[in-house]
Order: structure tokens, then sequence, then C-alpha cells
């Protein structure tokens, strides 16, 4: 860590351009290359999807087979049914949708897309990564202590989350805290190069409009972020007294306040959605307008929204606390400011339809995520109405309607927005080009299962069935077949997918091998990343680029190609 | 749309359905129409990979071609009025405004069991006729029951499916609500909050049952009447 002094202050990487003779371990484990950086935060959070997807899998089967031998799990107990959703809900958010959406892109996109050799703080960078490696390893050790990983769900409300003689996790409830937390600091670190960044190493002749739509999101998406996280971290340390040193900041019998800390969370929480929802659009916008050979619709509005959704979303949280006790006269003024989110919202999702229109639209892979991106958050959005609206949320809340919304959105984002990305930017990335057959059928194998899983869980979720249940025979009015048809339903899919993903990787690992090589620009795109060499040298461009125009000037009329890049003088 | 699943047990269940039904409608409408544009776009502009065909140059910038996204935009902030209005009135009716009790009840949560208390001939808690039974609560048909929700140790969240009533029950804080049950029969109480391992173990059944039954049934099960047959002193 010595080393994050820069040695020499007035050109903090100028050592960073002397690498040909560099080992293995500083290459690709000590690198403060922000492509070799973003890479680790890719591969880090797609392991980590895939311990979170297992997870899912062990409960999923233990909801449609209550009892059964869970084949790589073995019985599932109620102490892991609980330390199973809550550590695949956190891992999910925290160790997947932000490292890959925020920092995995960011970090790759950020210095080729705007021009510059690479992040403004390089060994700051390093240190973000090294810090959330760590947390990643905390987190999963939590399940290899005393009394096992924490089960009271990944919104940790105390006095579950307080107390170990009620969570019966005295190690599990720490660590799962100490690990959210080390994750915080990794993504403000990150946070402070990302706008930096962006701001103020952008090349010369791009102004603020020409700076491409996903660096935008990212942007906003890390001042979300870093504005919001503050309340919880210091709520999270308050937590963390009250676990370890008795101190009683949310203990109602020594006058603290369990309720407090649901502010808190929530204050950071819903933020949060659309600190991962708006990385997701970002990607979406690049590739849409590529793969339809048209410009952004209403580049501003798409901006304005998303700073207006970003403005209202600390406005909205106390919609997770309609029936928490909180003074029944608040959830007034929350279920409008809720529904007032629609509004930028549904008007970024009409931009992106508008965006289709007399396009000349290729369905390639990268463009069957993106569109497919569109039409499920399109389901995700809608559904989020239903629980806005204080007087269904009444009923709505806890159940698995709820849950299945908030799948519509995560998925799409964490999951579609990902292998969108992926898809697009692998020839950049690895110079190589993947299966467009094999991305297709990967493609279809996601989808379709996704919401085989999830739309039975709507259903479910409106018969009355509620979260984090690990055994509804319990309950007469939920055990009867109907019921457990859609839940074997929902598993089933679930087996289904993952067995797709499968397909991604051996696309991935055969396309890195023997791939067709991608040239500079394959998509014919004009974003500044595409000038680069595939895959890009340490510094980026021998010579760096010069702007002359926003990203999104294609089938330009009057000229001879469909694309006119950044960098062209004319 | 939810009354096929379940019975319309209380007398605001049906106004919950009413918002459910209301809100599926306007967003369903809103679904179709925009999946219906966004698929009908996709196939009409699509084009074979690796063709030559060219596209529009549309800036979106110009109040003609904005117009295509400003007049639906209005349209959802209409929608969401309607949607607003829908959801602070029944709000306010279940959960802001209390009408007077025929009866009251105290519902106590604990890690992993529910305690539901009736004050007795009386009609006052803690006294010495106090009905106390555990995982069933029995209920009067077409009384205005005022609930006293608290618990002993964790969040929990009483949860009445029939009844499209939930309500978290917080530790040091006692949660005066209300509902009043409309079918006799038996029901499903579910823990809505996590709670510990044994979240999922712990249901209660609802009994709702006609006055004459209730009544007498309050009569069999009052301590009063019990430590008058087994003992001849009764202590108040």
């Amino acid at each position: 860590m010595a080393e994050s002094i820069p040695t020499q202050p007035s050109d903090p990487h100028a050592d960073d351009h002397h690498h040909e003779e560099q080992s293995f371990v500083s290459k690709y484990l000590l690198s403060t290359d922000h492509k070799v950086i973003g890479m680790q935060y890719m591969f880090t959070g797609m392991a980590m999807a895939l311990i979170g997807g297992f997870m899912a899998y062990a409960f999923r089967m233990q909801l449609a087979f209550p009892g059964v031998e869970v084949p790589l799990w073995g019985v599932v107990t109620p102490a892991n049914y609980t330390a199973l959703v809550t550590n695949h809900g956190a891992i999910m958010i925290f160790w997947v949708a932000m490292p890959v959406l925020i920092a995995a892109f960011g970090n790759y996109l950020i210095p080729l897309m705007v021009g510059c050799d690479d992040m403004v703080f390089p060994k700051i960078n390093r240190l973000s990564y090294q810090i959330f490696l760590l947390s990643a390893i905390v987190l999963i050790s939590s399940y290899f202590v005393d009394g096992g990983g924490f089960g009271g769900a990944w919104t940790t409300y105390p006095p579950l989350s307080a107390k170990a003689e009620y969570n019966l996790t005295p190690m599990g409830a720490s660590i799962f805290i100490g690990a959210v937390g080390l994750e915080f600091v990794a993504f403000l670190l990150g946070g402070i190069n990302f706008i930096t960044t962006a701001m103020n190493a952008r090349a010369p002749g791009m102004k603020l409009y020409d700076i491409p739509m996903v660096i935008w999101m990212i942007v906003i998406a890390s001042i979300l972020f870093m504005v919001s996280v503050g309340p919880l971290l210091a709520g999270a340390i308050m937590l963390l007294f009250d676990q370890q040193l008795g101190t009683a900041f949310y203990d109602p019998n020594r006058g603290g306040d369990p309720v407090l800390w649901q502010h808190l969370f929530w204050f950071f929480g819903h933020p949060e959605v659309y600190v991962v929802l708006l990385p997701a659009i970002g990607i979406t916008a690049e590739i849409i307008t590529v793969f339809s050979r048209k410009k952004l619709f209403a580049y501003r509005t798409v901006l304005n929204t998303a700073i207006g959704t970003g403005v209202l979303s600390f406005c909205v949280w106390a919609h997770h606390q309609f029936i928490s006790g909180i003074d029944p006269r608040m959830a007034h003024v929350f279920t409008l400011t809720t529904l007032l989110i629609s509004i930028p919202i549904a008007e970024m999702m009409f931009v992106y339809i508008a965006t289709l229109y007399g396009g000349a639209i290729r369905l390639a892979t990268p463009m069957l995520w993106a569109l497919a991106f569109i039409f499920e958050f399109l389901i995700g959005g809608v559904t989020g109405i239903f629980l806005g609206a204080s007087g269904a949320d009444i009923y709505l809340h806890d159940t698995y309607f709820v849950l299945a919304h908030f799948h519509y959105t995560f998925f799409p984002i964490a999951i579609i927005g990902t292998f969108a990305g992926v898809t697009y930017w692998f020839p950049k990335m690895f110079g190589k080009m993947m299966s467009d057959r094999l991305g297709k059928i990967h493609f279809w194998g996601t989808i379709i299962p996704f919401n085989f899983i999830f739309i039975p869980l709507f259903f479910l979720g409106a018969g009355g069935q509620h979260r984090r249940i690990y055994d509804f025979q319990n309950f007469p009015a939920l055990a009867g077949e109907g019921m457990q048809d859609l839940r074997i339903l929902a598993t089933t899919s679930l087996l289904v997918m993952l067995g797709f993903q499968l397909v991604f990787f051996y696309n991935f690992i055969t396309s890195l091998m023997k791939g067709k090589a991608a040239g500079k620009n394959p998509w014919k795109a004009n974003t500044l990343e595409w000038t680069a060499e595939s895959p890009p040298p340490h510094g980026n461009w021998k010579e760096l680029p010069t702007v002359y125009r926003g990203p999104y000037e294609y089938s330009v009329p009057g000229r001879e190609k469909d694309y006119w890049p950044q960098d062209e003088p004319n | 749309m939810i009354e096929s699943y379940l019975p319309q047990a209380s007398t605001f269940a049906g106004d919950i359905d009413w918002l459910f039904s209301m809100v599926f409608w306007i967003v369903g409408a809103w679904f179709l129409v925009c999946s219906g544009v966004f698929f009908w776009l996709v196939f009409k502009f699509r084009v074979p990979n690796g063709s030559q065909a060219t596209a529009e140059y549309i800036t979106g910038e110009e109040k003609s071609q904005k117009r295509w996204v400003t007049i639906p935009h209005l349209l959802v902030l209409f929608c969401d009025v309607f949607i607003i209005y829908g959801a602070v009135k029944v709000w306010y009716d279940v959960k802001q405004y209390l009408p007077p009790p025929d009866q009251e009840i105290q519902i106590i949560a604990q890690q992993w069991a529910w305690t539901f208390v009736h004050p007795g001939a009386d009609q006052k808690f803690d006294t010495a006729d106090d009905i106390h039974t555990v995982n069933e609560l029995r209920l009067q048909e077409d009384a205005v029951y005022h609930y006293h929700l608290s618990s002993n140790d964790v969040m929990h969240d009483f949860s009445v499916p029939v009844f499209r009533l939930k309500q978290d029950a917080i530790p040091g804080r006692v949660i005066t609500g209300w509902f009043t049950p409309t079918e006799s029969g038996e029901f499903d109480i579910q823990c809505a909050e996590i709670c510990g391992i044994g979240h999922g173990l712990m249901p209660a059944r609802l009994v709702v049952e006609d006055a004459a039954a209730h009544t007498a049934w309050l009569a069999e099960r009052s301590p009063v009447k019990l430590a008058a047959v087994t003992s001849p002193v009764v202590e108040n």
C-alpha cells in the first residue's frame, strides 16, 4: 500500500509507461492500468455471480421440493435457508451488479471513451479493487465461522441483526456488516476516479454534450452512490457497535430506535437501485444507436431525465417502510414522490423506443440484449407502480410480488445489461469476435427461462405468498397444489437458465482462443474506444485523440459512410 | 384479480383489490401499447446483418419530433394522478382513519409465536379475565376491532392476507390499527417480516365466527369462570 503515495507528484503515472518487462503478477494482479482493473472487477463479479446463482439454486430447490437433499448442498435447514437468501441478495447487488456495471465498465470505458490514457488516480484505482476483493473474501468467510453466515435478510433490520441471541450468528452478522462496509469504501475510491476522470481528463474538443451516454450515466451513478452511502456507513458502524460492544443505538429497551436503521438503510438503498440502473441504461444507449445506425433521440432529454431520476431517488426511500410503523400520513408524501419517478423513467423508455424509429436495425447478439433490457425493464417498471401506490402496498408488501418486481428490474440491470456490455465490448477487450450463433442461443436460453422464473412469482405474490419463508407447507392457504406447481415451474426454469450459462462460458473461452480477429472497429461505431487498437495497449493510444462532434452521428445525410467517428476532423 | 386467489374477508379488502385492479388496467394498457410499438418498430425497421440499408437522421431535438415523447409523457402524468388519488384514499381508510371500535385485542409477536389477548368481559386489558390464546386468533364477524400490536424481541409483521392487512410489529412500540372481519371461516395469519431462523415456522390460525358462537367461546374461555370452577376464591 505504500506505493499508493505517488513518488513523482508531477506525473503520477510516468512510471507506468515503462512496462515492457512486467512480470505476470505486476501486470495482472498489481496493475494500475484501468483496463486490467476493469477486467479484474468483471471477472470477480462474474465469479460472485456464480456463487450468488448457486445460492439461488439451493434455496429454490428447497421451495419447489421441500426437504429434498439438494445436489452439491444437502438438505437446506431453516438456518441455511435464511443465510442463503440473505447472501444471495447482498452478493447480487453489492458484489455483482455494482462491480460489473459501475466498476468494470466504468474502469474499462471511461478513459477509452473520453480519450485519455488512464484514470487520473491509477493507484487509488488499484487500491479500490484490492479492497473490493478483500470485501468479497470477507463476505464468503462468514460461511465458515462459528454459527455460519448471517441470515437476517440483506436489509439487516435490527434488532434481529443487532443481537446474537436473536439471529444466532454471533460472528456471521458482524462479518456481513464488515464486508459491506469494505465494499462501500472500495466504491467510494472508485467513484472519485470515475467522476474526476470523466470530467477533467476529456480529450481536447470533447464538450459536455459530446460525452457518450454510458459515461454520463456512470458519473451520475457514482455521484448518487457517494451522496447516499454516507448515512448508511454511519448507520452500519452503529450497528457493528450494537453487535460487538453492546451499545444500544437500535435497541428500543435501552433508548434506541430500530426504525432509525430502516431510514438510513433505504436512504441509501433506493438510490442504489438507480446507481446500478443508470449504467445499464447507458450501455443500452450505446448499443441501440450503433445497431440501428441512428442518432440517440433527444440526447439532452436522456441526460436530464437521468439527473431528474437521480434527484427524485433521494425522496422516495420510505416507500419501503409504508407498513413499518411510520406515521401513516408520511405514506402520502412518499406515494407522490414514488409515482413521480415514473415520469423521468417513462420518458427514458419512450426516448429509447423512439430511437428505433427509422433505424436500420441489425439484430446481432448485443442488440438483442439491449432490446431485451428495454422490454424486460418495462415490466419491472410498470409493476413498481403497484408497490408505490401505498394503498395497494398494504397487501403486496413483503410478498413475492415485490420479489418478482425487483427481479424484473435487477435482472435486466445486472444480467441483461452485463451481457449486452460484454458481448458489445468483447471485441475491444480481447481483440476477437464472439460467436454470434452461440451468443443467440445463450440469449434465448437466458431470456425465456428468466420470464418463466419470475412471472409465476407475480401470481404467487398476488395469491398472498410472503417472502423469506422456508417452507410454505405450514400455511394451509399456500400449500395447495396450484401454488406448489408454480414454485416448481419457477425452480425448473431457473435450472434451465443456469444450464444455458455454460453456453456463454464456452463461447467466451473458445472466442478468446480462436475467435475471428476483430480489428479496431467491428461494429462501425463512433465513440473513441473504437479508434484504439483491439485490445488497446497500456496508454490506449500512441497519440491521444481529438474530438470534433457528438457520439451518435450515424446516418448523417450527405456522407458516404453511415457513421462519423468522434475523432475524424470531417 | 386478487379476489380470485383469496376471499375478501374484511371491509377494506374490496377497496384494496379495487385499487390493485385499477393500477393493473392502467399500467397493463401502457405496457401493451409500449411493447406493441416497440416490437412493431423492431420488426418494421430490422435489416439483415451486413445489409447496406441506411437509417434516417433524426435528432429528436426539434419540437415536432419531441412531441412523440412529450405527449405520452403528459399522459403518464395524467394516469399518475388517478393512481395517486386511489392510493391515498385507500391508504387513508385503512391505515390513517380509525373508526370507533366494538372490540379490542392485543397482538404480541415474539420469536416464533403469536399471542392474542382478548380483554374479557370487563373490556379492559391486564385484568384477571383477559383471555390469552397462542397462534390462534378468534374474532367475531362484522365487529370493528382495534388491534394493539407489539413485539417482545425483533421486528415481526402481522399479516392477514384475506383481510389484505399487514402491519409491522416493532419492539418498544404499540401500534394501533383496525379491521372488521366480514366472512366467517378459518384463514392463515403469516409473519411477513423476517424474524430469524423460525420465520417460516410462525403461522397462526384465524377463526372468524358469528356473534353467538364468539360470545359462547369467550364465555367458555374466560379465566375468571375457569378459576371460579377450580377455586372458590377469585383474586382480582
